[in-house]
């Protein structure tokens, strides 16, 4: 039965880690089926994580509701993400600069711009919120056996947005005219364009809408897990993984589900390794860069059949 | 007539990577000025403070020049990769390998062993390192086809861990758990000329390696076949292939090559600049080298002269702290830099547009002043000199002209 406690512990906090990484890879996937190759996802969700984590500290210190704190910090954190995407868009379809530098000077200016309100706000690099989210047990649901405890015991609320979100997206994506001029943009934008449909306003709703996501997913990290905005350690190449989970899928949104648990589960056993005790002889330094080797080997797995849109990256 | 025929013929000037670059630089000082406004200081003692915490004295020059040490090698390394059409983030991952490789030998190499050798061999075996770690960047890219910016992020984290482990196994300061024991200084890469020529500034021996190694990148990629190839598979990979250069191998050079180069800059900036190596401190000189890399249009010369530049915004934000103003309005400033260097459109097509009306602006009134002279001459036929004479004859008249026509209207 040790297994199964083991496996307890480790799913719960697993699907908390997942749910980040699910909407930073959902946002890429907007993005870059609509044809623009977004690599500032780790700004985004770092900007996301700040903004949220400075309203939600505001508000909470100023006596508001502790859930009304958190909520309004989720929709500053998706605002801010989504303006600070406005700037690649600007570059990538406006422009046509090289969507890599500019991703990456985004990155850049996220890491160094939140730091620097940081330090205006509070004086310090970090910004600690006072409570994050509860986690509550599903009333009927967690009374199931096996997957009761796995699935619906100690749940986060934003999770069940974020996965509300997620099969939206499918909807969207796959049965909807709008889902498939989005996806054709990425394919062929200039068919698209031949049929009367404005490739720059798609483009713009694609990256605005990774925007929104990444920056639900950096206040999903801040809300559940981190609990803090940490100059130091930022949120760790989150952003980054959740590309690589984004190519691991496929490009697809069931493949990034998939793809995303299992970097969830990467994740937790580099976090919680320590009190797990099947990995407690491993040593803090191999555990932590875990999950990173695991997304190689992945990428490496799935290099052979890669399902990229064909003209990502491609400014029309 | 033969020289009417090597005569360029006359246009508009274009605008030139120097005066984009220096474009993106003036508009990132002003975004940096601009926030510093916003939190209620006063931009210029800003900039003042910045300057003077640089400059103001020869300790402070060394220091800066310490500082770009590390930029100008990691800037080599982002422009090599980019020269070849792969984009190298991981400099920060390939600067901990380099690192930590000369930490540890610096440890249980002999202090009694000739210093040349010595430093021969920590300079090598962290080149060594580090081009392992871009190569494997480059092998992932070529067999696999994994985007080098992603496998290079992960080897980035996976490095950041393995240094983790690797202080506290090898070279742990047992009085302090989370740093390396401080490098002996004669088995640092400082010199006591140098220290005493700059009253004991961190400027080291890695400074005239960065500058031995812009010369040798700018030999490679300007007159070897090796970097001419480089350089065609980046400007077209698959033209390039189709006239028989190996694609793949190229890469793989490439992005060893990087790695090497970041190596060393690990090397310069752990047993150097510093001598201690911090445990889960991921080194932001990495992506710094990339601002260093765009900004000096990848080329040695501009990358040492942007890496300077940058040196001079790293050292001086530390005498901020009097003014209040936060010191990551250097790092803001460096990334509105890259941001205006990566859309270099709009500011290639600003000057230029400026630069063409200035030229229609002179050729009319170099027309006006030919008609008032009764000649008719092809301009392309006429001398710089008399070209000169004409325009600042007809200046005048257009502006007449210009005027009446405002009248008319």
């Amino acid at each position: 039965m040790e297994i199964w406690s083991v496996i307890t512990s480790i799913i719960p906090a697993a699907i908390a880690y997942t749910m980040p990484l699910l909407m930073g890879a959902l946002g890429g996937l907007y993005s870059e089926r609509s044809g623009v190759t977004n690599l500032c996802i780790e700004g985004l969700m770092l900007t996301g994580c700040f903004a949220s984590a400075t309203v939600t500290f505001l508000m909470q210190s100023a006596g508001f509701n502790y859930t009304l704190a958190i909520a309004m910090g989720i929709l500053a954190a998706m605002l801010a993400g989504a303006l600070l995407s406005l700037l690649h868009a600007i570059a990538a379809i406006n422009l046509k600069s090289n969507q890599v530098i500019s991703g990456t000077a985004i990155n850049m200016l996220a890491t160094a711009l939140t730091l620097f309100l940081a330090q205006t706000i509070t004086g310090s690099g970090n910004v600690t919120v006072l409570r994050g989210i509860v986690r509550q047990d599903i009333p009927i649901l967690s009374k199931i056996p096996v997957i009761g405890p796995l699935l619906f015991t100690r749940t986060y609320w934003t999770t069940w947005i974020c996965l509300l979100i997620w099969a939206v997206s499918f909807f969207l994506l796959y049965k909807t005219s709008f889902g498939l001029r989005l996806r054709a943009c990425g394919e062929h934008p200039s068919a698209v364009a031949s049929a009367g449909i404005n490739v720059h306003k798609m483009r713009y709703i694609g990256v605005l809408l990774s925007g929104l996501l990444s920056g639900l997913g950096g206040a999903c990290i801040l809300a559940t897990y981190a609990g803090e905005y940490n100059s130091t350690s930022g949120i760790n190449g989150l952003g980054f993984l959740a590309i690589a989970a984004l190519i691991f899928g496929q490009w697809k949104p069931l493949g990034i589900l998939a793809s995303t648990f299992f970097f969830g589960i990467c994740m937790t056993i580099a976090n919680m390794g320590r009190v797990i005790p099947v990995f407690q002889g491993i040593p803090t330094g191999y555990l932590g860069l875990f999950p990173y080797v695991a997304t190689l080997i992945a990428l490496v797995l799935s290099s052979k059949k890669s399902a990229a849109p064909i003209a990502s990256g491609e400014p029309f | 007539m033969k020289s009417k025929v090597i005569n360029k013929p006359l246009e508009a000037r274009k605008a030139s990577p120097l005066l984009v670059s220096l474009s993106a630089v003036f508009l990132g000082i002003i975004a940096g000025a601009i926030l510093i406004a916003l939190i209620g200081k006063n931009p210029i003692a800003g900039f003042d403070r910045i300057l003077f915490g640089a400059l103001s004295n020869v300790r402070r020059i060394g220091n800066t020049l310490g500082m770009s040490t590390q930029l100008i090698l990691i800037g080599l390394s982002v422009a090599f990769a980019f020269k070849t059409g792969l984009f190298n983030i991981g400099a920060s991952g390939q600067m901990l390998m380099g690192g930590i490789t000369g930490s540890i030998l610096a440890f249980y190499l002999p202090l009694g062993m000739p210093r040349p050798i010595y430093l021969l061999i920590i300079i090598v075996a962290s080149a060594l390192v580090g081009a392992l770690w871009g190569f494997i960047s480059g092998f992932l890219k070529a067999k696999f086809n994994v985007h080098e910016v992603v496998s290079t992020i992960m080897l980035n984290w996976t490095a950041y861990w393995l240094v983790y482990d690797w202080i506290q196994r090898f070279i742990v300061d047992p009085t302090i758990v989370v740093k390396s024991k401080p490098i002996e200084t004669v088995h640092t890469l400082r010199a006591d000329w140098l220290t005493d020529l700059t009253k004991f500034s961190t400027l080291n021996y890695g400074f005239f390696l960065a500058i031995i190694a812009c010369i040798v990148i700018w030999f490679i990629l300007d007159k070897t076949n090796l970097g001419f190839r480089l350089k065609a598979v980046g400007s077209n990979r698959f033209c390039a292939e189709y006239a028989g250069i190996k694609v793949n191998r190229s890469i793989m050079i490439s992005m060893a090559v990087a790695g090497a180069l970041a190596g060393l800059a690990g090397l310069t900036y752990y047993c150097g600049y510093s001598n201690i190596m911090e445990m889960g401190k991921m080194p932001n000189e990495g992506f710094d080298g990339i601002a260093v890399a765009l900004l000096g249009n990848c080329s040695p010369v501009g990358v040492f002269f942007s890496a300077v530049f940058f040196g001079i915004l790293k050292m001086g934000r530390g005498s901020l702290a009097a003014t209040g103003i936060p010191t990551e309005i250097a790092d803001t400033i460096i990334a509105t830099i890259i941001y205006f260097t990566a859309t270099n459109v709009i500011l290639a097509n600003f000057w230029n547009g400026i630069f063409k009306r200035n030229f229609e602006k002179k050729e009319e009134a170099i027309s006006l002043a030919l008609e008032s002279e009764g000649r008719s001459v092809d301009i392309q036929s006429l001398s710089k000199d008399e070209r000169k004479a004409l325009i600042k004859k007809g200046m005048p008249m257009l502006k007449e002209k210009k005027a009446e026509e405002k009248e008319a209207k």
